[in-house]
């Protein structure tokens, strides 16, 4: 397909036959990544097109795109898409922040910064599902902590309302993943030579001028996979809001709805159909960013 | 020795079948898995290994722990049923499984003398509940269904109906909670569907579980209850996340005056709060009408028989020893759960279980509305759920509770239907 494309270089055989030997390599791996994502993908959406319910095992059939319809037509799905994309932007935005004064701030510590970048790991490498549990209790109401501290009213009902259910959820995500982004922009500023921060004091600029003209920029390779990262992780996002509300209260997710459709009510059909749109959304987002970042992906760079 | 058995055995057998090893068909005794949630006082294997002794080595019995959480008890179990998994013999199954898995043909259908079993003595109400279609799939082992739990150091006399219950509260000014589950879960559809059964009506038609009942004026009065609880001064302010254990945990220290709630709070209250379980009044579930019984909610475990159990008979047997009356008793002794079997409700022993208050039992039981069988049942609980919650967003004023019975009433038909997202 490519060499009708590309003006014919004359290849030689050593090169051909290096080509090859790079296919057989590759091939267990490439099979292996068909067999675990590509089948799967590919069932969920025929099975998007079929009425497919255990629980009515004589019932079904074709129903062609049936069940996009229900989705797409359904006020639950947008409602669902909004929760996802709100607290995907909020707390990324907070997350980026966060993770990147720690950064700077791990990046120039002069002491124990092996002790330090470790420390800050901590959050990140507890389950997922055991940090919403400790977020849960501390905001119970009655046995929680949280309502014995001052300024905050003794009954407060956290997961009882909406704004405050969110504010819980998204302060145990900002928690868990920020250092995800510090530890992935710290491994972007570690890359910028200093004799580019040495040239420009030389020549005046002040630290908020280094920050911008040198620092952002450099790191926007790094800047854009931790933000890619967390963005297609954050519009996934499950197991805090299982743990802490199952969804009620409108803090629903996508994903909890995908859940709701198949695990709950074994609807297989409409359940993918759910899945399949998560996963074009995912792709949309992700698209996005490649465009947006322009030349900055990296593995494009020698384009 | 394994060398010298293959070597016999090949010599001897050729052309036949079987040889060794396995459990099938050398006469010892069938190992039975049943899945059922750990109950935590550890009854259920001191009577599983009675049955085992007793069976003269026809079975042994081993037991698979399902988390306690009933919705994940069920997502773990219809994984497992739905790739065919031949592993589960016998199944606890909560009372609200049997349409979904009689239909999806997961479980086996008593019949016979089987069924006669299974049902002898029981209470009509519990029996309906593992009936779908006029059949038999599960046989009861115990039953469940709240009372009233009050205080009797602030309550001189029990309220019989809601409103009763509301103005008691309301007099009492402090520590005046009323406490119920009204979170976003299976135990908000118990109580709303005790609720539209006290009121006269149902969720489902009687003679057609495809489609909806909720009669307008009766669900109205019944929710308007709900609502009223939900925005008056006696509500927990964490009332739309409230569960059995958070109903009990403000009932043991001191918040609340009223809880509705199944028989474990009196063991508990006796554990944790000695000075709460000495003023502890028990009462039947309150009424919505004061002239017509309330129909409180039912609980409770039924056993089944997996379709893919390669051990069926063994299993309809084990099952057959396991509900024995004798066993039920035990099981309410140290489990405190009811037994199913209304007899049993004269013996002494049950009396012990619940000291003054085993009629009470008897009577909720036997009053009890079973929530709706139907294969579609996930997905009616879920647009309910949906719908009520949390009910102190629905204002409570006629208008507001009148379009939220008819939101209700096609939201129900929908999920009846199994069409739309939930």
């Amino acid at each position: 397909m490519e060499a009708a494309s590309v003006p014919k270089k004359k290849t030689s055989d050593r090169t051909k036959s290096e080509h090859k030997l790079a296919w057989m390599l590759c091939a267990p791996a490439v099979i292996a990544m068909l067999l675990v994502t590509a089948y799967p993908i590919l069932y969920a959406f025929v099975l998007s097109l079929q009425r497919v319910d255990l629980r009515f095992p004589d019932e079904g059939g074709f129903v062609g795109l049936g069940n996009y319809v229900d989705v797409l037509t359904s006020s639950l799905w947008w409602q669902d898409v909004a929760n996802t994309l709100g607290l995907t932007v909020v707390s990324v935005s907070i997350e980026f922040v966060l993770g990147m004064g720690i950064a700077l701030l791990m990046h120039r510590a002069i002491f124990g910064r092996g002790t330090i970048r470790t420390s800050v790991l901590i959050p990140y490498g507890i389950v997922t599902v055991v940090a919403a549990f400790s977020w849960q209790f501390a905001f119970q109401p009655d046995t929680g902590f949280v309502n014995q501290l001052p300024f905050v009213a003794d009954d407060m009902d956290w997961f009882g309302e909406r704004f405050s259910a969110f504010a819980v959820i998204t302060m145990a995500e900002v928690w868990k993943t920020t250092p995800f982004i510090a530890l992935l922009l710290l491994a972007g500023l570690t890359t910028i030579d200093d004799g580019l921060y040495e040239a420009a004091r030389v020549d005046g600029a002040n630290a908020i001028q280094r920050f911008y003209r040198i620092t952002l920029p450099l790191m926007k390779p790094a800047i854009l996979v931790a933000l890619l990262f967390r963005t297609l992780d954050a519009f996934r996002v499950f197991d805090s809001i299982f743990i802490m509300t199952r969804g009620s209260v409108d803090t629903e997710s996508v994903s909890i709805l995908g859940y709701n459709q198949l695990i709950s009510r074994l609807n297989l059909g409409l359940g993918s159909a759910v899945s399949v749109l998560i996963f074009i959304a995912v792709l949309g987002i992700a698209f996005l960013f490649v465009k947006g970042f322009g030349t900055a992906v990296p593995g494009r760079e020698e384009d | 020795m394994l060398l010298v058995a293959f070597l016999v055995c090949g010599a001897l057998t050729v052309g036949l079948v079987a040889c060794g090893g396995s459990d099938d068909s050398d006469g010892g005794p069938v190992e039975l898995s049943w899945f059922i949630f750990n109950e935590p006082s550890g009854v259920l294997p001191k009577i599983a290994e009675k049955c085992s002794d007793s069976a003269n080595g026809e079975y042994t019995i081993k037991f698979e722990y399902l988390p306690s959480d009933a919705d994940q008890q069920r997502e773990q179990l219809v994984r497992r049923l739905g790739a065919e998994d031949d592993s589960i013999d016998i199944m606890g199954m909560d009372v609200i499984w049997t349409g979904e898995f009689a239909n999806a043909g997961w479980v086996e259908e008593w019949t016979g003398a089987d069924e006669q079993a299974a049902t002898k003595g029981v209470f009509p109400s519990v029996a309906e509940t593992a009936r779908f279609e006029d059949k038999l799939w599960a046989a009861p082992i115990w039953s469940n269904t709240q009372l009233l739990w009050y205080r009797k150091d602030r309550i001189p006399k029990p309220p019989k109906t809601w409103n009763e219950m509301f103005e008691q509260a309301e007099k009492l000014g402090e520590d005046n909670l009323i406490e119920v589950q009204a979170n976003r879960y299976e135990g908000l559809v118990v109580w709303f569907n005790a609720m539209v059964e006290s009121a006269g009506t149902s969720i489902v038609q009687a003679d057609d579980a495809g489609e909806v009942a909720l009669d307008q004026a009766q669900t109205e009065k019944a929710l308007g209850l709900m609502v009223e609880l939900a925005n008056g001064p006696y509500a927990d302010s964490a009332q739309s996340t409230s569960t059995e254990d958070t109903a009990r945990l403000a009932f043991e220290d001191g918040s609340a005056s009223f809880m509705l709630n199944y028989p474990f709070v009196y063991p508990s209250a006796k554990d944790n709060a000695p000075e709460v379980f000495k003023q502890l009044g028990v009462a039947p579930y309150p009424r919505v009408d004061a002239d017509r019984p309330a129909a409180p909610p039912l609980g409770g475990i039924n056993l089944g028989v997996s379709s893919y159990s390669k051990h069926q008979e063994e299993a309809f047997d084990a099952i057959k020893c396991l509900i024995q009356p004798q066993n039920q008793i035990e099981i309410a002794k140290a489990g405190g759960l009811p037994p199913v079997q209304e007899g049993l409700y004269d013996e002494k022993q049950i009396d012990d279980v619940y000291p003054g208050f085993a009629q009470l039992i008897r009577q909720a039981i036997d009053n009890a509305a079973p929530r709706p069988v139907t294969p579609a049942y996930q997905d009616l609980s879920l647009a309910i759920q949906r719908t009520i919650h949390p009910l102190d967003s629905i204002a409570d004023d006629e208008a507001a509770i009148q379009q939220k019975v008819e939101e209700l009433r096609d939201n129900v038909q929908t999920a009846l239907n199994v069409e739309g997202l939930l």
